[in-house]
């Protein structure tokens, strides 16, 4: 591995208040471009393992690096700014704005990141091709973002991810509310984009149907250890 | 871009917000239109006479004078001599005087005697003039001038006949010496409405047959009798006095307060009134002060209703914090929120005491004599709005601080 986007080593971390949940990863290493899947149940630390990642926790010890930028080193501010120069956010669901309309939500990230916006010379241009490529029609964009379906959401939220470019994707479960068929042209359409961007993706999710979309198939007890 | 989805949010939430906001503007305006009316009353009260420098009467204190003469409250505790009278006037410095008898009333309105110079010389808010509405001034013995409200309450109109009644509280009626009116005034918002204005000669004429206070019985002189007499003034209430230059009025006043003859009071009209406000206003403070705990209310139930909506907007705070918002900016958006429904609220409660104004302020001035002016802000309005805006910030503090909070330690994880 050349490059390394996301690099976890010996990172301990639980909540104070929480005292039956402890987690600690010895190590995780996701190179440039790669594509991982990450599996595991609901409850087994995913979203906590995000958390740390996009750098809205901070660890109890141990060390993250990002694009080699160590996150611990940061402050709280400088935290936020880098998190919204570097990483593409989807939820599982309700990814927008619900009173902004489609293009509002998808521009919406390089508002906050100047590093994004210097990729994008027209921010209306670049949402609407991405509408275009995510297969979203005219009339949809015209909309407000919660008279859109739930699939249709979905792709807006990839579109958001994806505009000014950012080098790391992180998608939490972004198919759990999506039917069989929906979802099929969701990952298609989502990593046509991600290929097209060389985007990094770290996908969570617990089934493991779709591992064939991805580089590599994590399952999230081979990484994490639950000290109780 | 912020602004624009901030407004976006809220006309999302359109009936709660546009709720929130009428109830402040409903409050606030409250507030403005008690303290208008609070404005409006204290320069009616002390605009209630002007122009006139000094106002004489005998020895007592000023605030009573001042009730007795103009407010035609309570009573006179002695009478000015004409002789003293007439030595006040022949001073240089007396520019005019007009002079005042009090003590018959009608139907509950004093009957006020004096010469046609109370015409001239009397004026309130500044330099409004007694404008006769209908008829004339009095130009015969037994013509009478009404007020405003007198004619109006007593159903009285031109050549109508008047008994006028001996003191304030008697049954004794001068009925042997019926007047005639003569003259309406113009609304004029002061005492001057609720009197009732004879000459002096007109005093003396129904008093012809009395001696101390009383009817000397079974005498009636009979009008044409009268009408020849020469009906000397002898007694006066007050005088109100204009001095030829304001540089000689405290001279004059303490000359008058010195007066070896009799014992005399001057008092300065302005002061007086002054000094009377400040027993009357309490009232409006307290007024003030409800109005003042109204729109805090309004501005605590605004922070719970947006402390309320806070649960459901946990997810949108995520979204923001996803998007590489710093929590500062969650604060921000909550705080531009309320800086935009506190804008709105002062120009709709702005707008609203406009439109409530221009259809009441006739009544106001009909009925209470209080003239409310519409006009733009005045310069305390202005500070009460920067400070409503302030209290509005602060307030929203609460819910924006709960917000930064959620946003620090929601991260990725949210329930809903």
């Amino acid at each position: 591995m050349n490059e390394e986007t996301i690099h976890l080593d010996s990172v301990r971390f639980y909540w104070s208040k929480v005292a039956d949940f402890k987690i600690y990863i010895p190590k995780l290493e996701i190179g440039r471009g790669e594509k991982v899947l990450l599996l595991g149940e609901s409850g087994s630390g995913k979203t906590t393992l995000l958390s740390l990642i996009c750098g809205f926790l901070s660890p109890i010890s141990g060390d993250i690096f990002l694009n080699e930028q160590k996150l611990n080193d940061l402050k709280a501010n400088k935290k936020d700014q880098f998190r919204s120069d570097n990483i593409g956010i989807i939820f599982q669901q309700f990814n927008l704005l619900p009173y902004a309309n489609v293009i509002d939500n998808i521009t919406l990230p390089l508002y906050f990141s100047k590093n994004r916006d210097s990729r994008v010379k027209n921010h209306r241009e670049a949402a609407l091709n991405l509408c275009r490529s995510l297969q979203l029609s005219a009339s949809t964009i015209a909309m407000q973002a919660n008279k859109l379906s739930v699939g249709q959401q979905q792709r807006v939220a990839v579109a958001r991810a994806l505009i000014g470019n950012p080098s790391l994707i992180i998608a939490d479960e972004p198919t759990s509310s999506l039917d069989a068929s929906t979802q099929k042209k969701f990952l298609d359409l989502m990593f046509r984009q991600i290929e097209e961007h060389k985007s990094t993706l770290l996908m969570v999710s617990h089934d493991s149907s779709i591992s064939n979309y991805f580089d590599r198939t994590i399952n999230i007890k081979d990484i994490l250890v639950r000290e109780n | 871009m912020l602004l624009k989805l901030t407004l976006n949010s809220l006309y999302a939430r359109l009936l709660t917000v546009s709720m929130t906001i009428f109830a402040i503007s409903l409050s606030l305006m409250l507030y403005l239109s008690v303290e208008k009316l609070r404005s409006s009353a204290y320069t009616s009260f002390t605009n209630t006479i002007s122009q006139t420098d000094l106002i004489v009467g005998s020895r007592t204190g000023s605030v009573q004078l001042l009730l007795y003469s103009i407010f035609r409250i309570g009573n006179a505790t002695n009478n000015i001599t004409w002789e003293s009278y007439q030595d006040i006037i022949e001073k240089d410095e007396v520019k005019w005087a007009v002079p005042i008898s009090l003590g018959d009333s009608h139907k509950g309105y004093r009957v006020m005697g004096t010469n046609k110079d109370f015409f001239k010389h009397y004026k309130y808010r500044g330099n409004k003039s007694l404008v006769i509405k209908d008829g004339k001034y009095f130009s015969d013995l037994y013509d009478v001038v009404l007020g405003f409200s007198v004619a109006e309450k007593l159903d009285y109109q031109i050549n109508s006949s008047i008994i006028v009644s001996h003191g304030l509280k008697s049954f004794t009626d001068h009925d042997d010496q019926p007047f005639k009116v003569s003259g309406i005034l113009a609304k004029t918002g002061t005492p001057v409405d609720n009197t009732i204005i004879v000459s002096l000669k007109a005093i003396e004429a129904i008093h012809v047959d009395w001696s101390s206070g009383a009817k000397i019985p079974g005498q009636i002189t009979p009008i044409d009798e009268i009408r020849k007499m020469d009906l000397a003034t002898s007694n006066i209430t007050a005088i109100l006095l204009g001095i030829d230059s304001k540089l000689k009025i405290f001279q004059f006043q303490r000359w008058i307060n010195e007066y070896p003859e009799e014992a005399l009071t001057a008092i300065l009209p302005g002061v007086a009134l002054q000094e009377l406000w400040r027993i009357v206003g309490v009232v409006e403070n307290i007024l003030l002060g409800i109005s003042f705990v109204v729109i805090l209310t309004t501005l605590m139930g605004m922070a719970a209703i947006v402390l309320s909506s806070l649960n459901e907007r946990r997810r949108e705070m995520a979204i923001w914090r996803a998007m590489g918002a710093s929590p500062k900016i969650v604060i921000g958006l909550l705080m531009l929120e309320a800086l935009i429904i506190s804008c709105v609220s002062i120009f709709l409660s702005t707008f609203l005491l406009f439109i409530l104004l221009y259809f009441l302020q006739p009544w106001i001035d009909t009925t209470y004599g209080i003239l409310v002016t519409v006009e733009m802000f005045s310069l305390s309005d202005i500070y009460i709005f920067i400070l409503f805006i302030f209290a509005a910030m602060f307030v929203s503090l609460i819910p924006a601080l709960r917000a930064y909070w959620f946003s620090i330690n929601d991260g990725m994880t949210v329930k809903i």
